[in-house]
């Protein structure tokens, strides 16, 4: 099985306190912020491993490709997920300021298309723009089915057919399709029993983790040496435009008043009857 | 002049509650257009809907049967086709408007506007990024623009008492429909009130520490208030309760009265999901605990002392009215 799975480098979530907009508000300013893996893609990275390996074994049956569309420098990304086990890395040179889920969807599309993998697992949401779009975009693009919201994928044996639960407001739905399909991961996909790929053994369980599995120093070393393919958008042939424009970013105002530091559940009780009113 | 297209969400045969904020979303964009809004019931039981949707003073009320459960692939060609000769199409950002709209956007060629929770008197809108530690102000520039928008910031409309026309509309094909099979969807039914939509929310985090420890020291106070439950995400993974209950950025958001954080750190993950409460109370044992940047009130203590002590107060105060 080929799985492409996208990803894009995200300034570091844990450090989005420090996101600020430049003065004339015309721009999110990232100086000096870490980046780091579009968390949702690390995961969807993940289920992806977790697809193409005998976890018991730790040995590879098939293939991850990584595709990112942004800056050149995102190639450090992109090595960082090699360095978790995935084969190869593809790099679409953009700037991020260009791009909205329509480009970035017609870019993944073109890659799609030169690879025709057998899926393509990808996070739900970036943590930066927050859109939950991309990956409807580009499985219309492609022609394919779109499951988004992922919580558990098993394969049937002969590796074609996916039976999935998708995390919904109301509850949880359970799916059957046949691919090629997008899948859309939710952050339920780290549960140590929720990729069933018939070769890792059934009664397997991952090990809980936040963000997925760490790179191992071997890892870490091939990954220097794994393939990385630098592409455009134009030597892809794409020229979809960019569909919405951001005009303007602020930081949120703050909350208004303090924190009143309570003594006692009586203190709590009163207060809330008295001054918020809501008992 | 350009009009206005709700997609209705049903849920067994009637419109979910999301579906009138979604409505008050498109009069405001109506308005600032000049045009009117129609609604696109759609679904299984979408003619039945119809009937109340039509008490909302929209243009017309159209529907779609579509038999079977809700996939994108069923769905998106037959809104694609209806909304195209609309100025916006609009739902709400649940996990089914989410889903929909991005792929009739993909088949209008249209640009989308996700999560929105402002509609500006320029044709802007108005949306939280970075896990709401920015608000962006984007134009759609597509002739039909496409928008979800944040049930918490749209008030559910009011019925208007008008009679709007109902037509059915027929469904469209596209080339995927069958390729996805629903074998069942789980709808986790409770006797509380919506998270999204209670007036008090009581949440319990990792320091609960068991799925016991929820139904036992939790569940009584969120009973006593007439609460909904909600979770941090640590304790929907650990499986403390199931994953329907997470608020935050990538669970639901919600706006009550009241929000009571308890053994929650706070984490901006979790804050993107509350911290538009109007009165948000925090307990945790550490008053440095990044919820206090939020919390109206703190009480630093430890919950399994003080949780069942709170639950007998609330009910004292509620028993004497
Ligand atoms: C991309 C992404 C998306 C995420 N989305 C969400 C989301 O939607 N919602 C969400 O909640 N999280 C989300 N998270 C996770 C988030 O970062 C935190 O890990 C999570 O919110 C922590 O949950 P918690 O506060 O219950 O646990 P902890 O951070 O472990 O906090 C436990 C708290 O309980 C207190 N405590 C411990 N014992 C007691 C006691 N006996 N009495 C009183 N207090 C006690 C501690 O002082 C601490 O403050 C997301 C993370 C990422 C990376
Ligand atoms: N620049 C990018 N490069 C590669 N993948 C991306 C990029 N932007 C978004 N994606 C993918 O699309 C998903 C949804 O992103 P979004 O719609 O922007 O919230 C992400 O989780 C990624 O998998």
């Amino acid at each position: 099985m080929k799985i492409l799975v996208p990803i894009k480098r995200v300034a570091d979530p844990d450090n989005a306190n420090k996101v600020k907009v430049s003065a004339d508000g015309t721009q999110v300013t990232t100086e000096g912020l870490e980046w780091k893996m579009n968390p949702f893609d690390e995961w969807a990275l993940e289920a992806a491993l977790r697809l193409t390996e005998d976890g018991a074994a730790k040995s590879r049956v098939g293939e991850v490709v990584l595709v990112s569309v942004g800056p050149k420098e995102a190639v450090a990304t992109v090595r960082e997920g090699l360095a978790k086990g995935a084969e190869r890395g593809v790099i679409v040179e953009g700037n991020d300021n260009d791009l909205d889920s329509n480009v970035i969807a017609a870019a993944l599309a073109a890659v799609a298309k030169k690879e025709s993998p057998d899926l393509i697992v990808m996070g739900k949401q970036t943590v930066d723009g927050d859109s939950n779009v991309a990956g409807t975009v580009l499985a219309d693009k492609l022609g394919w089915p779109i499951i988004n919201y992922a919580m558990r994928i098993e394969t049937s044996d002969d590796g074609k057919t996916f039976a999935i639960k998708r995390d919904l407001d109301v509850g949880v739905a359970s799916v059957k399709v046949t691919g090629p399909v997008v899948i859309t991961v939710s952050d339920s996909i780290l549960h140590p029993e929720s990729v069933k790929n018939g070769v890792t053994p059934a009664d397997f369980k991952y090990p809980e983790a936040e963000g997925g599995r760490y790179a191992s120093l071997k890892g870490i070393m091939q990954a220097k040496k794994k393939p990385i393919a630098e592409q455009t958008l134009s030597g892809l042939g794409v020229d979809a435009k960019r569909t919405v424009t951001y005009k303007k970013f602020e930081l949120p105002p703050a909350r208004s008043g303090q924190t009143t530091f309570v003594e006692s559940v009586e203190e709590l009780v009163e207060k809330l009857r008295t001054e918020a009113k809501v008992l | 002049m350009s009009n206005v297209l709700v997609v209705a969400e049903l849920l067994e045969g009637a419109a979910r509650k999301t579906t009138l904020s979604a409505i008050t979303a498109a009069k405001q964009i109506a308005k600032q257009s000049g045009g009117s809004f129609d609604i696109l019931a759609i679904g299984e039981g979408a003619e039945g809907a119809a009937k109340e949707l039509a008490g909302y003073g929209a243009g017309k009320v159209l529907t779609a049967e579509i038999p079977g459960g809700y996939t994108c692939e069923g769905y998106a060609p037959t809104v694609a086709e209806v909304g195209k000769g609309y100025g916006a199409i609009v739902a709400t950002a649940s996990s089914f408007g989410k889903d929909l709209l991005p792929s009739v956007a993909a088949k209008l060629d249209a640009g989308v506007a996700s999560e929105v929770t402002r509609v500006n008197d320029d044709g802007s809108f108005t949306r939280p990024m970075y896990a709401g530690n920015v608000i962006g102000t984007l134009t759609v520039d597509t002739d039909v623009k496409v928008v979800t928008v944040r049930q918490t910031d749209f008030e559910a409309a009011e019925p208007s008492g008008g009679d709007s026309s109902v037509e059915s509309v027929s469904v469209t094909k596209g080339d995927l429909a069958g390729r996805v099979e629903v074998l069942g969807v789980e709808v986790v039914k409770s006797e509380r009130p919506e998270l999204t939509e209670a007036d008090i929310v009581v949440s319990g985090g990792r320091a609960f520490k068991s799925a016991e420890n929820f139904t036992n020291i939790l569940e009584p106070l969120v009973d006593a208030f007439g609460a909904a439950m909600g979770a941090s995400r640590a304790a929907c993974d650990a499986g403390y309760v199931s994953p329907e209950a997470q608020v935050g950025q990538t669970g639901k958001v919600v706006a009550p009265k009241l929000y009571v954080a308890i053994g929650i750190s706070g984490a901006i993950q979790h804050l993107a999901g509350m911290k538009g409460s109007k009165t948000i109370v925090a307990i945790n044992k550490d008053k440095e605990a990044p919820i206090a940047q939020v919390a109206d009130y703190f009480l630093v203590a430890d919950l399994f002392d003080v949780v069942p002590k709170f639950t007998e107060a609330v009910k004292k105060v509620k028993a004497a009215g």
